[in-house]
């Protein structure tokens, strides 16, 4: 009550008046936190995104930040050990660093860090990007950026100088950071295996305080549409001493929704824990990890992920395994999109197409399509290695029911007849030859 | 008691045995593979002495229990024999002492150690016993096994249940299936009416044990002071070896069942040491009414054949391999760890135990005259898989001796040839590739057609060095009805 008033006072104040809340208020123990190499400061694990604030749809239709709710959800989280807030001046169509800014000043400056960024997405001007970077403290109402970002860089070594050493901006910042007006400076990383070297090249010049990078499960070894696996880059900036903020720890929202043949294993695992749980726990269980993002907007979000990090459950290496293998399974096999038209048949070499894909469908939807457990040191007594037994002896005993014996995904001889007459565009070879190697795989798999 | 005893042996050796025929999981063979391996021929081909001894000192010991206990085809005659003696009033004692049939004994027993010795074992198989019935269990009861298998398999797909792995039941050979009809008919009427008389007129293993047990130190022993010649004894043994009339027992042809001994209501039979002075016993009396020099010269002529048929039986034996003069004949594929085709056709007894292990259906049996019956490999229905070892873990007779799945991938039993006439993708008629995809050893490359044009097809051209010959290009092959891609067996297998 009395925080939820003094944030409509503060409102009213435009952002002015600081909460004189209890000391105890802050005085959160359950939290996680990583102390940061630079200044000796703890970080709590969990930080908070500030790209997803709830909105309220004003009469003209327009969407606006909804300052009261930042304010308590803010509030919330610093009283719980969240004293990360990740902003940048492009959020929310430039909303962010206001709001954020307006929710922060109500606390004591010692109770929370703000980390924003040089997103000079359009013009790479010097002028316009001083610009930016001056209207961030003022939005922020701060004298000192805790962590300042290069924006969302990677794309080309070209572009990363036009935008940040030709106009020098860098420079620049790296002086602001000598001045103490930046404790540190960093950048966030989108891009292939070759930028990410190149970039962490430039280490020695301007030595990267930190360094956000995209980071989760499935991105550990799946990186999709050409970027670099997180497990690369994780490892790299361990072995550079440089610590790392986590961006995308549920990948969009993919990993706190998975498909249910994941989810059932997530939740045989632990009954208790959500999908989202595992991921977040995967991200923050990393030593050289200081932080990780996570946008909430709601309530609940929030208390759940509090859940997780007070305190974070470090995962253990058959935890770490466990994802791994939900990974490859997330990755290696989806469904095929097969509505069994028929239209591809008859197969002039005998095979059922859609029975094949039902059958595949069927186990993946079941959960029978599973990738052996590694760290089975040759004895599979673990339960990992039991569970995977029975679902390969279901898989294979399934696909023996249900698809005749010459008909099977092994007879396509990839002639490629079927292609054109599929209205889902399905590369049926493709995936025939996927369902006939997952097969080939359980059955070399079997021990005698 | 000690027929208590004999009866629960055999059955759970029965039981035991005929298991591990029938088992489709592969896991019996870990607990029960030993029975198979106890069997007195394969052994001997297997060139394990210790067994071969064992066996010998515990015929020299207590007579021929191997044949009442061990001996799969022995049990199963008694259980004809058996039912027969339940199934009418008198049949329980429908026997009477006989004289033995030496001569078609030795016969029977000359013309096998001669068929082992050229390498036709498929004749010697005929008559010997263990796989005699190995191929009863193969071809008579392992379908009706498999059917009910696949029933189960059948209804628990409704329940969404998934144990029971679907089997294959086809008809695979003419020769084994009449072998074992010809076995099971002739076996079950022999001994419905005479009881053991095959084991004491024909096989070769009673044949070779009895030269042993004659000499037993234990054994069924008439006190002919007690006995009061009722001869329930003598019509009671299936065997046919009691001769109440002089008080003699051929220890030669009896089994040490102990059936008469539940017969003697006057304390006058006895399974006794033999050889003890104390007694004035029959047997004592029975030996000493013949002729000294007699009773020598048996034992010296027994112990001779019994040291040759020994000796004969454990020599590497030489054999007329078949010789793949013609070219067009194909070479007969033989699974790794056979090292051979003469090693594997010298050893292999075609007892079916690996047939019916094989769970890709590759292993059949041959309808080649020389080997006819020994197994070889088809793969029309699967391909000998790169993970399985299965048959090699089965055989007793070390036709295939065991291999690891390391050792395996290292065995090269015969190399892919093309028939690029036949070839889908040579002929234009659709890109293939798939004996290429699914060659486990990489030993299959898609090359163009014409080198020097990149859109000309792709064929498979074949690494001979780095086949191993499992057949997956073959089973894989789209051609019909004759595959393009075919295994040629090796006649010695490379080991790499």
């Amino acid at each position: 009550m009395k925080i939820g008033s003094a944030a409509v006072a503060a409102l009213a104040a435009g952002g002015s008046v600081v909460v004189r809340a209890d000391e105890r208020l802050y005085e959160s123990n359950r939290m996680t936190f990583r102390k940061d190499r630079k200044t000796g400061e703890d970080i709590g694990v969990l930080g908070y995104g500030c790209m997803r604030w709830p909105t309220v749809t004003g009469a003209d239709g327009q969407k606006t930040v909804d300052q009261n709710r930042v304010n308590e959800l803010t509030d919330y989280a610093i009283a719980n050990g969240v004293n990360y807030f990740d902003t940048a001046p492009v959020y929310l169509r430039g909303q962010s660093e206001r709001v954020t800014g307006t929710a922060l000043a109500r606390h004591p400056r010692d109770k929370w860090k703000i980390a924003t960024k040089l997103s000079n997405f359009q013009d790479w001007s010097r002028e316009a990007s001083m610009k930016m970077y001056e209207d961030s403290f003022r939005n922020l109402q701060v004298e000192v950026i805790d962590y300042y970002l290069l924006h969302a860089v990677g794309e080309s070594m070209e572009d990363f100088n036009k935008r940040y050493v030709d106009n020098g901006m860098l420079e620049f910042l790296s002086r602001e950071r000598e001045k103490g007006k930046i404790v540190h400076l960093g950048y966030s990383f989108h891009g292939s295996r070759e930028m990410f070297d190149r970039l962490l090249e430039t280490h020695s010049q301007w030595h990267w305080d930190f360094i956000q990078i995209q980071m989760n499960y499935l991105d550990w070894d799946y990186a999709e549409s050409g970027n670099c696996n997180a497990r690369y880059m994780y490892n790299k900036l361990t072995e550079a001493g440089i610590p790392v903020i986590i961006m995308e720890p549920l990948l969009g929202g993919r990993l706190a929704n998975v498909a249910d043949n994941v989810e059932e294993k997530l939740r045989k695992r632990d009954p208790q824990a959500s999908a989202a749980r595992w991921a977040f726990r995967f991200a923050g269980s990393w030593d050289n990890v200081l932080c990780v993002l996570s946008g909430m907007t709601y309530r609940e979000h929030l208390e759940d992920n509090l859940e997780t990090f007070s305190p974070l459950k470090v995962l253990d290496e058959g935890e770490v395994e466990f994802l791994h293998r939900m990974a490859k399974l997330i990755h290696d096999y989806p469904t095929v999109p097969c509505t069994a038209c028929d239209y591809c048949m008859p197969c002039p070499y005998g095979v059922d197409i859609p029975g094949n894909f039902r059958h595949y469908n069927k186990c993946v939807q079941e959960g029978f399509v599973d990738i052996k457990p590694e760290s089975d040191n040759g004895e599979g007594y673990n339960s990992d290695m039991r569970e995977f037994r029975r679902n390969r002896r279901k898989y294979l005993i399934s696909y023996q029911r249900d698809v005749m014996r010459e008909a099977r995904a092994n007879k396509c001889i990839n002639c490629g007849q079927c292609i054109q007459h599929c209205p889902q565009s399905i590369r049926i070879p493709q995936e025939l030859h996927k369902i006939d190697l997952l097969v080939e795989n359980l059955r070399r798999s079997i021990e005698d | 008691m000690a027929r208590k005893i004999r009866i629960t042996l055999a059955a759970l050796s029965f039981v035991g045995i005929t298991l591990l025929f029938l088992d489709l999981t592969g896991i019996l063979h870990h607990w029960l593979g030993w029975m198979a391996k106890i069997q007195l021929f394969p052994a001997i081909l297997s060139l394990s002495a210790v067994t071969v001894i064992i066996i010998a000192l515990v015929t020299f010991v207590f007579g021929r229990v191997y044949c009442s206990v061990v001996c799969p085809l022995g049990i199963f005659q008694d259980i004809f024999s058996w039912i027969h003696g339940k199934s009418t009033k008198k049949g329980k004692y429908r026997f009477g002492y006989t004289k033995a049939l030496n001569i078609l004994r030795y016969a029977s027993l000359a013309v096998f150690i001669a068929a082992s010795a050229l390498g036709v074992i498929s004749i010697a198989s005929l008559i010997e016993p263990y796989s005699s019935y190995g191929r009863i269990v193969n071809e008579i009861f392992a379908p009706l096994y498999r059917a009910v298998n696949n029933l189960f398999a059948s209804v628990e797909d409704h329940f969404g249940s998934y144990n029971f792995y679907t089997s294959e039941v086809w008809f695979r050979s003419a020769a084994s299936l009449a072998a074992a009809v010809a076995s099971f008919v002739l076996l079950g009427f022999l001994s419905w009416k005479w009881g053991r008389i095959w084991c004491n007129s024909i096989c070769p293993v009673g044949s070779i044990l009895s030269l042993i047990s004659r000499f037993s130190l234990f054994a069924p022993v008439i006190d002919k002071a007690k006995c009061r010649n009722c001869r329930l004894c003598e019509k009671r043994c299936k065997s046919s070896c009691i001769s109440i009339a002089d008080h003699k027992i051929d220890y030669s042809r009896c089994v040490v069942c102990l059936d008469c001994l539940e017969e003697c209501r006057h304390d006058a039979l006895h399974y006794r040491f033999r050889y003890s002075q104390k007694e004035n016993t029959a047997t004592e009396q029975g030996s000493s009414s013949r002729e000294d020099g007699e009773g020598r010269r048996d034992f010296l002529k027994t112990g001779a054949a019994t040291a040759g048929a020994l000796a004969l039986g454990s020599l590497p034996i030489r054999a007329a391999a078949p010789e793949s003069d013609s070219a067009n004949l194909k070479t007969p594929l033989k699974p790794a760890g056979s090292e051979s085709l003469k090693h594997f056709s010298d050893h292999c007894i075609a007892c079916q135990l690996c047939v019916g292990a094989c769970p890709n259906y590759v292993l059949t049996p041959s309808k080649d005259p020389g080997t006819l019956m020994q197994p070889e490999m088809v793969f029309t229905r699967g391909y000998c898989r790169p993970e399985c070892t299965r048959c090699s873990n089965v055989c007793p007779a070390g036709a295939i001796r065991p291999v690891t799945k390391e050792e395996k991938t290292a065995i090269s039993i015969g190399y892919a040839v093309v028939d690029y006439e036949l070839c889908v993708a040579e002929r234009g008629e659709a890109s293939c590739g798939n004996c290429a995809r699914h060659c486990p050893a990489g030993a299959i490359r898609m090359i163009h057609k014409n080198p020097e044009d990149l859109n000309s097809a792709r064929i498979p051209s074949v690494n001979a060095d780095r086949c191993t010959g499992c057949g997956a290009c073959e089973f894989n092959c789209p051609a019909k009805p004759v595959k393009a891609i075919k295994v040629e067996g090796r006649e010695v297998h490379i080991q790499n």
